[in-house]
């Protein structure tokens, strides 16, 4: 009576562990033939020798790979302190305009109305105005550097995103978590502080990844300044050799930040996916 | 006699213009149960959020020890502080671990210390029978757990009265009787309650009164026994007679 279940699981396990072992040899058979095949195709063509001299200069590459890497240091910089401040407004703005105070009504109508604004208009073009525009201005007491603009540019652009991610947030909190913290006697700031915002960032912690992300590409954008960060490095390298290695080394290093960061948001919404049927499961 | 704990007096709200609470009156007085019973959407559960001030009603007062806390220069979080509330679905904190959900309110908007809060609130877990549920999160709790975190939640504040929403799906008896229990055992602590049930025995052995709701009116009032086992109106007669139909009492 009990060695039949016994043998069966085992017949069972054996069955699932041959399947198993069939379909890993099937992926690596399948990768081999189409990779290595894609691979031996490219290479053993005619015009090969001219791509590789071109894009893949072990030459240029060592070149111009030291400036890049210093020009890249300022894309990290930038970046870093972008983040920062646009966390820290956007989280502001978001909070804003979930009050009801009629005292910050016209706070309220500044943050929406630039939101929707600043959400329209293309990156490039926001730090091209701020970036050029300012300093055209003359105006006194001014900063005039364009790695200043270039950030307060980033952060406006970014807010403008950033919060309605954050609100989109808040609003995904349930209104009867706000009932139950007024209820036991916080104040609505307390309750905003302590229950709703904590559970709101949590909600949105993949889509805010998702925009640090894009805005660590898009700090490539204040090039257009002038500012001799890694793309731009690498531009005046391409164009000065006509050879392309030099960009695409700038690439490998955006790419090395941003693979981690989009593996890292995989691998919790893959976790928050799992959380969130089994919530449903105990319902 | 002394001035009630809680008083209601011809209390209306609509919702949209549909009228949720048609005049009601009701008065709770120290130390004693008052369980609300009636259909599903009579009202009970609107009451107890306007009496909280959750929800603003359109007509009536209702007096907190003699004071009308429904007039508009009452602040509500000051209301708040002194009564405390269960709710229907629990509405506990999910970010937040037991001890912490408790401690919340007492240190925060009533300015206990820490650890005398954090000692407080260990008493009551271990009344409660949750003793090593402290560094839980509300998700990895029973459903009466949950029910008994919070109604811990709702009493580490040391309210006035207790306004205690009861949840509708019928509780496995076992936990009826836990529920009962704890509501005795505050009931012998002095406390002051206001009560939606749709447990009917529940009403009959720990109300001091009962009253039947119905489309937002209180049609019937008296003590339980009267109420479930001798009911005069025709209304709370079919109610009765519905409730008995589907579960024993
Ligand atoms: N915020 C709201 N907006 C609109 N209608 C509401 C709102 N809250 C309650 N209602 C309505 O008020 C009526 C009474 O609801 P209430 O929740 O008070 O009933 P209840 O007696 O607690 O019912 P149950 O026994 O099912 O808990 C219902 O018809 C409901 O749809
Ligand atoms: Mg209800």
């Amino acid at each position: 009576m009990s060695a039949e279940p016994i043998s069966r699981r085992e017949i069972r396990a054996a069955a699932r562990k041959r399947s198993d072992r069939q379909n890993m040899l099937i992926a690596a058979l399948s990768t081999i033939i189409v990779i290595g095949g894609g691979i031996l195709l490219v290479t053993t063509r005619q015009g090969w020798p001219v791509v590789q001299e071109t894009f893949f200069s072990v030459d240029a590459f060592r070149m111009s790979f030291p400036d890049i890497l210093r020009g890249f240091w300022i894309d990290v910089k930038l970046f870093l302190v972008v983040e920062v401040l646009v966390l820290i407004f956007s989280l502001l703005v978001a909070v804003l305009r979930s009050t009801r105070a009629p005292a910050l009504y016209p706070f309220r109508l500044i943050s929406a109305v630039s939101t929707d604004l600043f959400r329209g208009i293309p990156t490039i073009l926001v730090v091209y105005l701020i970036g050029f525009g300012i300093p055209a201005l003359a105006l006194p007491g001014v900063p005039n550097d364009p790695i200043i603009l270039a950030a307060i540019a980033l952060t406006i652009s970014y807010t403008a995103y950033v919060s309605e991610v954050f609100r989109a947030g808040i609003d995904s909190v349930h209104p009867g978590q706000r009932g139950a913290a007024l209820a036991v006697g916080l104040s609505r700031a307390q309750a905003m502080r302590f229950v709703i915002l904590p559970q709101a960032v949590r909600n949105v912690i993949p889509p805010l990844l998702n925009d640090f992300i894009s805005l660590q590409k898009d700090v490539a954008l204040v090039s257009v300044l002038g500012i001799v960060e890694a793309f731009r490095v690498a531009q005046i390298e391409a164009a000065s050799t006509f050879n392309y290695t030099p960009l695409l080394a700038a690439a490998s290093l955006y790419v090395i930040v941003t693979v981690p960061l989009s593996l890292f948001l995989d691998r919790m919404q893959k976790r928050d996916r799992g959380r969130r049927r089994l919530e449903e499961a105990r319902r | 006699m002394s001035v009630p704990v809680l008083e209601i007096q011809g209390v209306t709200k609509a919702f949209d213009g549909k009228p949720v609470l048609q005049g009601i009156d009701l008065k709770v007085e120290e130390h004693t149960a008052v369980v609300m019973i009636g259909a599903s959407g009579s009202g009970k559960s609107s009451l107890l959020r306007c009496i909280n001030l959750l929800v603003d009603i359109d007509d009536g007062d209702i007096l907190l020890d003699g004071e009308v806390v429904t007039d508009p220069a009452v602040d509500p979080q000051r209301v708040r502080r002194s009564l405390a509330m269960v709710f229907q679905h629990f509405n506990l904190f999910p970010h937040m671990r037991v001890l912490d959900q408790i401690t919340l309110a007492p240190v925060k908007a009533h300015g206990i210390p820490k650890d005398e809060a954090v000692e407080e609130a260990r008493a009551l877990l271990a009344r409660f029978g949750l003793a090593d549920r402290e560094r839980d999160y509300p998700d990895q709790l029973s459903g009466g757990q949950q029910q008994r975190v919070a109604l811990i939640r709702a009493i580490a504040t040391r309210p006035r009265a207790l306004l205690r929403d009861e949840i509708t799906s019928a509780l496995d008896p076992e936990l009826v009787g836990e529920v009962l229990e704890v509501v005795r055992e505050l009931k012998v602590g002095g406390m002051t309650m206001l009560i939606a049930t749709h447990e009917m025995a529940f009403a009959r052995d720990v109300a001091d009164e009962v009253c039947f709701l119905h489309q937002g009116r209180v049609v019937e009032r008296g003590t339980g026994r009267q109420m479930i086992e001798s009911p005069q109106e025709p209304e709370t007669q079919k109610f009765l007679a519905r409730m008995l139909a589907t579960r024993a009492v």
